[in-house]
C-alpha cells in the first residue's frame, strides 16, 4: 500500500474522498434501477466512473504543482472565474433537471459550470487576498475586502440563479475568515444582515433581534469604529426592511422552495413534492434499509433528482438509517481530516485553502443532507464526490489535491 | 500574513470541529428521529404511495345442463377504471373521457355519484369496451394517469333468449342491494345476479372478489403487481348443474309460436327436476351484460307482452279444465266418485243447480259418461256434478290441504303462490258476500277463485304421474349431502291415480287432444281453456300432461298455457306432444324428426299406421267409449284409418 500512501500524499483524506466516489457510483447506479427505466438515469453511473477517472488524473497533476504556483495562479485564477461567470450569465446553456436556468458553458462537446471552477477560484483568491495581510482581520474593515472578493462571485452565481453554490461562496467566505483569525463577533456581525434577512418576516422578531444587536455592537467588548457600527446598524436595517421586496424579486420556484420549507403539505403534488417524497423514502427505509436498488420510493420514481441533489434520499431508503449514518460519518470524517489538516499546517496561505474547502465542503454537505431530510430548504446543491454531476466530482477531487498540496507544504 | 500562532489555530480547530461535531450530532438525530422513531409511519406512507388497492372481480360460475353442456360462462373483456383521487380530479377525468367512451352526460353525473358513495375502490367506469375503445385508451394513457384498463370475466349467455327467464341476468350492484343484509360485502362495481338463477344462486355463483395490490409510478401508471402484501385471493364461483334438458329448452323456444305469450314447464318424474322452463316472450339475457342500454331497458319495460315477466312460475291463469283431475282426485278421496259410475244426469249442454244454470263448452252435450269420457271429452255437466257431491266447504278444505295455495318451492326468485280460497271465509274477505253453495260449480271445473301458475299445474301433473305426491320442482341437481325441497304429498289411494292416468289417456286417445298423439310414445294429459279476464278476448289455452315409453312409467310432464290460444287441443297440446317427442328421442338415442304428432302426418300426408292399430286394438278387446265419435272434429278423420 505504500504506492497509495506515496500517490494520495495523504492517504486518510484520499482514501475517504476515494470510498465515497466509490461508494457514489453505486448509489447512482442503484438510482438508475427503475421500475420505468430512463436511460439517462440508467446509464449515468458508467459516465460518473469515467468523471471518476479523470478526477483522479487531475487530482495527481494538482498534488504535483508547487504550493507558490498555486499561489500565483490564485489571482489570475480568481479574474477568469469572475469572467467565464459573467459569460455564463450571456451564453449559459441548461441541462438535465436544470433543464431552465442556464449554469453550464458548451465549448464543442464539452460542457461545464463555470460556478464548479468559480469555487476553486474563490477559495484559492480570497485565501491569497488574506495571506498578504500582517495580521489577522481585527475588526469589520479588514473583512470588507475579502468579503468584496467574494461577494462578485457570489453575485454572479446568484444572478444565474443558483442559491446552491451561493450559500457554497458564503460558507467559503466565513471559514476563511474564521481560520484568518477574525473575532467570532465579527463573523456574527458580517453574518448578522443576512440573518435580519430572515427575521423580517416576522416584524416583531426582528424588532427584538435588533434591539438585541444594536446593543451587541455597543456593549460589546470589541469596540467597533463608528462607521463600522453604524454600517452593521444600517446594514441590518436595510436588510430587514428591503426583504420583501427582495422577496418578491426571487424567481417562481425559489419562493416555492422556501414556502415549501416552511410547510411542505401546502401544495403535495407541486412545490412540496420533492420534499415529501425524499422524507417518505428515507423515512420508510427504517433502520436497516429496503437493500441495494430495492428502494420503492426510487423504483417508482416518486423521487426527484434521485441521481443528484437528492442521492441521499436513496441512500436513507435503500441502506437505512445505519447506511445513512455510516455516510454521514464518513463526512464528518473527511471534514474532521480537513481540520487536522489546517491545524499542522504552518502556512498561512495553506491553512486558507484548507479552511476554504471545508467551508465549501461542509456547506454542501450538510444543507444537501439536511434538505433531504427535512431540516434546512431545498436549495440546489449536490452532495461531494456522491452526486452524480462530472464537473462538480471533478471539482470535489481538484480540491482535494489542493488540500492534499497544500497539507504537505512545510 | 505572519504564520498564525498554534495557539489560535489550535482554538480555532477546535472551534471548527465543535461546529462539525455540532451539525453531525443534528444530522444523526434528524436521520435517526425519521428513520427509527417514527419509521413505521412513514413506511406506511410510502407504502400506500406506491400500492393502489385493485379489486380483483372473480368469475362467475359456469352453468351446465344435464348433459354437461354449457348453458352460460364467461368470456374476458376489457374494462377501464379510475383510482380513487379526489373527486374533481375524478369528474374531470370522466369528462375527458367522454368522447373517448361514448359516454353520456347522465352517466357520467352517475358515476360521479357512485363514486361519492365510496371513495375507497376504483371507480368501473365502463366494461366490455370494443376493440376501438380498447386502442384508443391503450394509446391514450399517459394523458389519464389514474385510469387502467385490465380484462374481467364477462358473462356469457351462450343460448339467447332461450333461457332468458330461466338464468335471469346479472349487473351492477345496485346502492339499494348494497344496503341490504343480503349483500353484505359487496363492494361498489360488483356484478351480481338481478334475476332468474342469477339471482337465485348469486352467492353461490359470485365466489369471492379477490384484492389485488398494485404498483404505481409517481404519475399513477400501474408498473406491476405488489407480490407483499397479502392480497386476497380470488375465489371463482361454483358451478352449477341443472337438470334442465338445454336441447329441450332450445326446441321449445324454436316451436313456441313466435308473437304468442304463454309458457311451458316440462318436469322429470325422476326427481322432479326442472327439463325446461320457458316464458314467452323472452328476452336475451346478453343485453344486460355490462349494463343495459337505457333505450333496451324502456323497450322491454313498456312491451305490453311483458317480455321480462317470467309467466311460468308467476303468471296465474285459471287452470281450467286440467283442474278437473284435482276435482276428481278429491272426490274419490272423499269416497263419492266411482270412476266407473255414469253421472245420473246426462250432459245437453248446461246443468241446472239451486237457482243457476251452468253451461258445458259442447252446446250439443256429450250425454252420459264416466270419469274417463268426461275427462277426454271435458265434460263440465260431469264435473258439476261431482263438485256438488264433494260440496263447497270440502272443495275448498281439500283444495287446500292439497297446496293449491302455496308456491311449489321451485329455486328461482318471486314464484307466485296459487290462488285458491284457504276457507269459506275467503268470499266474505274478498268480495264480501257470502259464498252460496253453487260457487262450487265454477271451483270444480277450474274457474273462479282458482288461479295455478304453469309450474303449480306442472307439479301436480307431477304427483299424478308419481302417484301419492311430488317433490318440489328444481333447477339445480342437488349436489351431494344436500336436502330435497319439501315434497307435495297429495295423499291419493294408488288405485285412484291409476284411474285417473287412465282418463288422461283416454283424452289422447280418443278426446280433445287425440291428433297430438305421438308414433313412439304414450302421452297423455288434459287440454284447458281458460276464460280470459276479459271476456271479449280469446281464452288461454292449456295442456298439461306427460309422456313415457308405452307401457312404462311418465318420464316427462309437461304443462303448456298459451295465452289467448284459443284452445288448448289444437295450439297447446301440439307443443306439449313436440317437445315431449323431442326430449325422449333424444333420452334414447333415437333420430329426431320434424313431423312427430299426427296432425303433422295428415299434414304432410305422411302414413300413420300406428295411429290406426293403436285405434283398432283399443276398439277390439273393450268397445267401452261410446262417446268416441263425439270427439267432433278433434277425433282422428275417418281417412287416415286406412293406410
Amino acid at each position: 500500500m505504500s504506492w497509495f500512501r506515496r500517490w494520495a500524499g495523504d492517504p486518510v483524506l484520499v482514501g475517504l474522498a476515494l470510498l465515497l466516489s466509490l461508494f457514489g457510483v453505486a448509489m447512482i447506479y442503484s438510482a438508475g434501477v427503475l421500475n420505468v427505466p430512463s436511460p439517462v438515469v440508467g446509464g449515468a453511473w458508467r459516465r460518473q466512473l469515467v468523471w471518476l477517472a479523470l478526477s483522479l488524473v487531475a487530482f495527481t497533476v494538482v498534488t504535483r504543482i508547487r504550493v507558490r504556483w498555486i499561489e500565483w495562479g490564485a489571482v489570475p485564477a480568481y479574474l477568469v472565474a469572475v469572467v467565464l461567470l459573467a459569460a455564463v450569465l450571456v451564453i449559459g446553456t441548461g441541462a438535465g433537471p436544470a433543464e431552465s436556468v442556464g449554469r453550464w458553458i458548451q465549448v464543442g462537446p464539452l460542457r461545464f459550470q463555470p460556478s464548479e471552477f468559480a469555487k476553486i477560484a474563490a477559495i484559492l483568491g480570497v485565501a491569497w487576498l488574506l495571506s498578504t495581510r500582517e495580521a489577522p482581520p481585527a475588526g469589520i474593515r479588514d473583512v470588507i475586502a475579502p468579503s468584496a472578493l467574494l461577494g462578485v462571485l457570489l453575485g454572479l452565481v446568484v444572478l444565474q440563479p443558483d442559491l446552491g453554490t451561493a450559500l457554497a461562496f458564503v460558507g467559503i467566505l466565513f471559514a476563511v475568515l474564521y481560520w484568518a483569525g477574525t473575532p467570532t463577533l465579527h463573523l456574527f456581525f458580517l453574518a448578522s444582515p443576512g440573518l435580519a434577512l430572515v427575521l423580517s418576516f416576522s416584524t416583531v422578531v426582528w424588532s427584538v433581534y435588533f434591539v438585541a444587536l444594536v446593543l451587541t455592537v455597543y456593549l460589546s467588548r470589541y469596540r467597533l469604529y463608528l462607521v463600522e457600527s453604524t454600517g452593521v446598524i444600517l446594514a441590518n436595517l436595510a436588510a430587514g426592511t428591503i426583504a420583501m421586496p427582495v422577496w418578491s424579486s426571487l424567481a417562481e420556484y425559489q419562493r416555492n422552495r422556501l414556502l415549501v420549507f416552511l410547510d411542505p403539505a401546502m401544495d403535495p403534488r407541486g412545490a412540496g413534492w420533492n420534499l415529501i417524497q425524499s422524507k417518505v423514502a428515507i423515512g420508510s427505509g427504517g433502520l436497516t434499509g429496503k437493500g441495494f436498488t430495492q428502494g420503492t420510493q426510487k423504483r417508482l420514481d416518486f423521487l426527484p433528482e434521485q441521481h443528484t441533489d437528492f442521492i441521499f434520499s436513496v441512500i436513507g431508503e435503500e441502506l437505512g438509517f445505519l447506511g445513512a449514518a455510516l455516510a454521514i460519518l464518513l463526512f464528518a470524517a473527511l471534514l474532521y481530516r480537513l481540520v487536522q489538516l489546517a491545524e499542522k499546517v504552518d502556512d498561512p496561505f495553506a491553512g486558507l485553502v484548507l479552511f476554504g474547502i471545508f467551508g465549501a465542503w461542509i456547506v454542501h454537505i450538510f444543507i444537501n443532507i439536511g434538505m433531504t431530510v427535512g431540516i434546512v430548504p431545498i436549495t440546489g446543491i449536490p452532495l461531494p464526490f456522491v452526486s452524480y454531476g462530472g464537473t462538480f466530482l471533478l471539482t470535489c477531487w481538484v480540491m482535494t489535491g489542493l488540500a492534499v498540496r497544500m497539507s504537505q507544504e512545510e | 500574513m505572519k504564520p498564525q500562532h498554534p495557539n489560535l489555530r489550535r482554538v480555532r480547530a477546535r472551534g471548527a470541529l465543535v461546529i462539525l461535531g455540532v451539525l453531525t450530532l443534528v444530522l444523526l438525530a434528524s436521520f435517526f428521529r425519521s428513520q427509527v422513531v417514527r419509521g413505521t409511519a412513514w413506511a406506511l406512507q410510502s407504502e400506500s404511495n406506491r400500492l393502489r388497492v385493485m379489486p380483483v372481480p372473480a368469475p362467475r360460475g359456469t352453468i351446465f345442463d344435464r348433459y354437461g353442456e354449457i348453458i352460460s360462462d364467461n368470456v374476458p373483456s376489457y374494462s377501464l377504471s379510475l383510482f380513487p383521487a379526489p373527486v374533481d380530479s375524478i369528474a374531470e377525468s370522466l369528462h375527458r373521457l367522454q368522447p373517448h367512451l361514448a359516454l353520456s352526460d347522465e352517466r357520467v353525473e352517475e358515476l360521479i355519484g357512485s363514486f361519492l358513495s365510496n371513495r375507497r375502490f376504483p371507480l368501473l367506469v365502463k366494461s366490455n369496451l370494443n376493440e376501438s375503445e380498447v386502442a384508443a385508451m391503450a394509446e391514450l394513457r399517459p394523458e389519464f394517469p389514474g385510469a387502467f384498463l385490465e380484462t374481467r370475466p364477462r358473462r356469457r349467455y351462450i343460448h339467447g333468449p332461450a333461457l332468458g327467464h330461466v338464468l335471469g341476468y346479472v349487473g351492477e350492484v345496485s346502492q339499494q342491494e348494497l344496503e341490504s343484509p343480503r349483500f353484505e360485502g359487496y363492494e361498489r362495481g360488483m356484478i351480481l345476479g338481478k334475476d332468474g338463477l342469477e339471482r337465485q344462486y348469486e352467492e353461490l355463483l359470485q365466489g369471492a372478489q379477490g384484492i389485488r395490490y398494485v404498483e404505481v409510478d409517481a404519475l399513477g401508471r400501474v408498473v406491476g403487481s405488489f407480490e407483499g402484501h397479502s392480497a386476497a385471493p380470488t375465489i371463482p364461483g361454483e358451478d352449477i348443474h341443472l337438470h334442465l334438458d338445454l336441447g329441450l329448452q332450445n326446441y321449445i323456444h324454436e316451436i313456441f309460436p313466435d308473437s304468442m305469450r304463454g309458457a311451458v314447464v316440462a318436469l322429470d318424474p325422476d326427481d322432479g327436476g326442472i327439463l325446461a322452463l320457458y316464458s314467452a316472450p323472452s328476452y336475451d339475457p346478453t343485453d344486460f351484460v355490462g349494463g343495459i342500454s337505457r333505450q333496451r331497458w324502456e323497450e322491454l319495460n313498456t312491451d305490453p307482452d311483458e317480455p321480462l315477466f317470467n309467466r311460468a312460475v308467476m303468471g296465474l291463469y285459471p287452470p281450467a279444465s286440467t283442474w278437473k283431475l284435482a276435482t276428481a282426485a278429491i272426490a274419490m278421496d272423499l269416497g263419492v266418485l266411482d270412476p266407473g259410475e255414469v253421472m245420473p244426469v246426462p250432459c245437453t249442454g248446461s246443468f241446472q243447480f239451486q237457482n243457476v244454470r251452468r253451461r258445458c263448452w259442447n252446446p250439443n252435450g256429450h250425454g252420459y259418461q264416466d270419469l274417463a269420457g268426461a275427462v277426454a271429452q271435458s265434460c263440465n255437466v260431469y264435473f258439476y256434478q261431482v263438485g256438488v257431491r264433494i260440496g263447497l266447504e270440502r272443495l275448498v278444505h281439500e283444495g287446500t290441504r292439497f297446496g293449491f295455495g302455496e308456491p311449489c318451492g321451485v329455486d328461482l326468485p318471486r314464484e307466485q303462490s296459487g290462488r285458491f280460497p284457504e276457507s269459506m271465509d275467503f268470499w266474505q274477505r274478498t268480495w264480501g258476500y257470502r259464498a252460496a253453495e253453487n260457487e262450487v260449480l265454477s271451483l270444480a271445473i277450474g274457474q273462479g277463485p282458482n288461479d295455478q301458475t304453469p309450474l303449480k299445474m306442472a307439479q301436480f301433473y307431477l304427483a299424478l304421474a308419481l302417484g301419492e305426491g311430488a317433490p318440489a320442482p328444481r333447477l339445480r341437481r342437488p349436489v351431494p349431502g344436500e336436502e330435497p325441497g319439501p315434497a307435495w304429498s297429495l295423499d291419493l289411494g294408488p288405485e285412484h291415480v291409476a284411474e285417473l292416468q287412465r282418463s288422461l289417456r283416454e283424452v289422447t286417445a280418443s278426446g280433445t287432444a287425440n291428433l297430438s298423439t305421438l308414433e313412439h310414445w304414450d302421452l297423455i294429459g288434459k287440454t284447458g281453456t281458460a276464460q280470459h279476464r276479459d271476456l271479449t278476448r280469446d281464452p288461454h289455452a292449456w295442456f298439461a300432461g306427460m309422456a313415457g315409453p308405452f307401457g312404462g312409467a311418465p318420464e316427462i310432464v309437461i304443462v303448456v298455457i298459451v295465452e289467448e290460444g284459443d284452445s288448448g287441443s289444437s295450439v297447446a297440446a301440439p307443443i306439449a306432444a313436440k317437445a315431449a317427442d323431442f326430449h325422449l328421442r333424444r333420452k334414447y338415442g333415437m333420430e329426431l324428426d320434424s313431423i312427430q304428432t299426427l296432425r303433422e302426418h295428415l299434414e304432410a300426408g305422411v302414413p300413420a299406421p300406428w295411429a290406426w292399430e293403436r285405434q283398432s286394438a283399443r276398439n277390439a278387446p273393450a268397445p267401452e267409449a261410446p262417446d268416441d265419435d263425439e270427439g267432433g272434429t278433434e277425433s282422428v278423420p275417418e281417412g287416415v284409418r286406412e293406410p
